[in-house]
């Protein structure tokens, strides 16, 4: 149970969003906060990550919400499931990140809109709370894994424990490809 | 965040290092109490005319001994048994959260952090439950970062100390409970 041998409770599946080859050797998933600051800050890390690793590095995004020191994480966390729903989950993530401090819930459907999906079918998913299960499930998943803040990264099932600094994480990762 | 200080978890006892400071009274434990003993049980304060005491408690309890209020380890630590919270009340486990600090400290801690458990101050005689528990480092006079799980006997049923610098997840602590039921 020391740090590196917590691994995900729940493996990746058809449920998750996913960017890169199915094939790929190496999958990160991510366990974030929309709200976070330090999830704010891994965002364009695991972007360059990205394109380092096109061809070898797949990303999973899950929610981990922590609402008691980010109250607008939930609602942020609900809105990008409900755009998933219409299929734009990933413009979606990226423009939550890029907006961390205005996460209000009629700046929500906004990027809702700029994503591409249908502002209003989003709003009536949200106002039944339609995503709210899916995103309580991912957290749930994430204690369960022993994620231990946000973000909590895990690679190829493992917590990395290290520090998400590009270089240091670029270097787990590339030790991780030579490995498999 | 490597174990550079090569501490020891309550998994793995090794050997004992008995340091024997002045004053330091030598029965009590140098490691974390293990499975199968009686839980010490305490009075500490949660406010200054508030006290939470631990045989007056019914059901299981979940102990979480962390080194300060502020740091922002402790706060994800507290975090995510906060995130946690609904799973721990399922299984009826109380959360406790025990330091040092003094119960104003801890107010407006817990008041930032939007905490819904206790967090008890170990404050006077300083660290003295920590003691009990055998998870007070003296050096920096503080309690390691150490959960304890208590069966609805108070005896303890699991226990986990973590090494520096590693902050660990709510998952040891949640099987741990479940496993009770």
């Amino acid at each position: 149970m020391i740090g590196g041998e917590a691994h995900l409770a729940i493996p990746v599946g058809g449920d998750d969003h996913v960017q890169g080859p199915d094939d790929a050797a190496v999958t990160l998933v991510e366990y974030g906060d929309y709200e976070c600051p330090y999830c704010g800050q891994a965002f364009p890390i695991v972007q360059e990550l990205q394109r380092v690793f096109t061809s070898t590095l797949r990303l999973v995004f899950r929610n981990l919400p922590l609402s008691n020191v980010h109250p607008h994480a939930e609602g942020a966390a609900e809105a990008a499931e409900a755009v998933a729903l219409q299929g734009h989950f990933w413009p979606m993530h990226d423009l939550l990140f890029q907006h961390q401090r205005d996460l209000r819930a009629e700046s929500l459907l906004q990027y809702a809109e700029q994503a591409g999906a249908d502002a209003h079918q989003v709003a009536e998913v949200l106002a039944r709370r339609g995503t709210r299960d899916r995103v309580e499930n991912d957290l749930e998943g994430a204690l369960r894994s022993g994620a231990n803040g946000t973000p909590t990264f895990f690679v190829n099932g493992y917590r990395y424990d290290q520090s998400w600094d590009f270089a240091t994480f670029r270097e787990f990762i590339q030790a991780e490809l030579d490995r498999t | 965040m490597a174990d550079a200080n090569g501490e020891r978890t309550a998994d793995d006892p090794g050997s004992s290092t008995t340091k024997g400071s002045p004053g330091e009274q030598l029965d009590l434990p140098k490691e974390p109490l293990q499975p199968g003993a009686p839980a010490p049980d305490f009075s500490l304060p949660e406010t200054p005319d508030q006290r939470v005491t631990l045989s007056e408690l019914r059901g299981p309890v979940v102990l979480i001994f962390y080194p300060a209020d502020w740091s922002p380890v402790c706060g994800d630590e507290l975090s995510m048994f906060q995130a946690a919270s609904k799973l721990f009340a399922k299984q009826g486990g109380q959360l406790l959260g025990i330091s040092v600090d003094g119960p104003w400290s801890h107010i407006a801690f817990r008041e930032s952090r939007k905490l819904t458990f206790p967090l008890l101050a170990d404050f006077e005689p300083k660290g003295q439950v920590s003691r009990a528990y055998g998870v007070y480092r003296s050096e920096e006079g503080s309690s390691a970062r150490a959960t304890f799980v208590l069966d609805r006997d108070h005896m303890i049923a699991w226990s986990y100390r973590s090494p520096i610098g590693i902050v660990p997840g709510v998952d040891g602590p949640l099987r741990a409970l479940e496993a009770l039921s």
